[in-house]
């Protein structure tokens, strides 16, 4: 890639106002750097992968409000984490966190539990008791 | 308390701390050399491990292990930590600060306040440098960044002991010893027989064996999975490619940045001009992106696109495979 051809196409990294760098060479074939402010390529993939997680968290939203899932789902996908992931996150085993996310054994847990869960959502014990998917 | 440290942006995480850490303690060393001799072009295709609900797709190899390769080759010696403990892992580095040490961390990106929203995933092997610490809270040269950031404790402890895949568990690492004298010669010989090894490596997962597993996946993916689960694993694969740096492109033009230089350095015109090869298939590389975001723009001939795709992937494939086979005879 030419140095004049470092693509400038606005995107997520230049909005929160930084740059990148990159590797290119110039009119004398010698390799230099250059500041992009993002690239168009980029940017699709990006907002094509915002898109998908936004459907997945609106999907778990909408199951939670018909009480198929318990809010963990629901935070889980909003934090972008999966299964191992909080159940690194709050220390409880896999089947376990599984577990709690049927509405009925959620509902069973005890304030130590979903303190657990709360601090790796970073939300209250209450927001995450009371959300009801709406 | 401010030491002495110069940020500088790079084009990548890993070669960047390396860099900024070995110049402030007076070696001179660019960041393709960092990547180069650090053999740090990879290319490996862990279908079996799920990464933001993908196949897993790695364009480097395991965090570190730059460093600690171009460490090896040039004879330095790096100070590495890991804790269980995370008032510990404060106080080691709060001590470093008041030594003069400027230190690289390890952690995970989720929790980077600085990180714009779209590229905060569960990423744990992003790395950077604190270089002070005022007020209470960290100075952070975070290499991929134009300029320099602050951290409070707790949030610098949140990305030290981010949880999930490579977590860093607090992980601090810097130079302790310099040598006097250097064989750069050596050294790039040696890191250069590495990358085209590995690029070559006799295994279906890795290097060039590996692009071709891949690209018969994505001849698969539509069928297999579905259009729409097709779409997000390709969208995932081209972020993987040429999110800040990594993978593709980006890697490709570091690599013929430093061929370019180690050419220079030790006399081998066979160097400088592969440099411009590489530059080329960098650019296909990011041909290959351009062609896959317009997966996005147009919905007909799903199946046309993927194997397009493919093929391009195929191409890149062999044009490396040659490549790599000509830079192990010139050194």
């Amino acid at each position: 890639m030419k140095k004049s051809e470092v693509p400038q196409d606005n995107g997520r990294v230049f909005e929160k106002g930084s740059r990148e760098l990159y590797y290119a060479v110039d009119e004398n074939g010698e390799y230099t750097t250059a500041l992009s402010t993002g690239w168009d390529a980029k940017n699709v993939v990006q907002d094509h992968t915002m898109q998908e997680l936004q459907e997945r968290i609106d999907r778990a939203r909408a199951d939670v409000r018909d009480n198929k899932v318990s809010p963990i789902v629901y935070f889980m996908e909003l934090r972008r984490m999966d299964w191992q992931l909080v159940s690194d996150y709050t220390g409880i085993w896999k089947w376990r966190v599984k577990r709690h996310s049927k509405p009925a054994v959620f509902r069973r847990l005890n304030e130590r539990v979903l303190a657990k869960y709360a601090d790796t959502f970073e939300i209250t014990v209450d927001q995450l008791k009371n959300y009801r998917g709406d | 308390m401010q030491l002495d440290f110069e940020h500088r942006i790079t084009a990548h995480c890993e070669n960047g701390v390396a860099s900024n850490l070995l110049k402030n303690r007076g070696l001179q060393i660019s960041e393709p050399m960092v990547f180069g001799i650090g053999s740090g072009l990879f290319y490996v295709y862990l279908p079996f491990l799920k990464v933001n609900h993908a196949p897993g797709l790695s364009y480097r190899p395991a965090p570190g292990w730059i460093f600690n390769r171009l460490a090896k080759r040039l004879g330095l010696k790096i100070k590495r930590q890991k804790f269980s403990d995370k008032r510990k892992a404060q106080q080691v580095l709060d001590q470093n600060l008041k030594d003069n040490i400027p230190c690289g961390l390890q952690v995970g990106v989720y929790h980077l306040p600085y990180f714009p929203e779209d590229y905060r995933f569960h990423f744990n092997a992003h790395n950077l440098v604190v270089y002070g610490k005022e007020n209470g809270q960290y100075l952070i040269s975070d290499p991929t960044m134009e300029v320099v950031h602050r951290l409070t404790e707790s949030e610098l402890e949140k990305v030290r002991f981010a949880k999930g895949v490579l977590a860093p568990k607090g992980h601090i690492y810097y130079p302790i010893h310099i040598p006097e004298h250097i064989d750069w010669e050596g050294a790039i010989v040696k890191a250069i027989r590495k990358t085209c090894s590995d690029m070559l490596a006799p295994v279906p997962i890795i290097g060039v064996r590996g692009m071709r597993m891949v690209s018969r996946a994505i001849r698969r993916w539509p069928k297999k999975v579905g259009v729409k689960k097709a779409n997000y694993y390709l969208a995932q694969m081209v972020r993987m490619q040429e999110e800040i740096g990594t993978g593709g492109g980006g890697f490709r033009y570091i690599y013929s940045a430093f061929l370019q230089e180690a050419g220079h350095k030790i006399n081998n015109a066979a160097l400088i001009a592969l440099s411009k090869e590489m530059t080329t298939i960098g650019d296909l590389w990011r041909d290959f992106a351009v062609d896959a975001s317009r997966v996005y723009k147009k919905r007909s001939n799903q199946d046309d696109v993927y194997n397009k795709l493919a093929d391009a992937l195929l191409r890149l494939a062999d044009l490396e495979e040659q490549f790599f086979k000509k830079l192990k005879k010139s050194v």
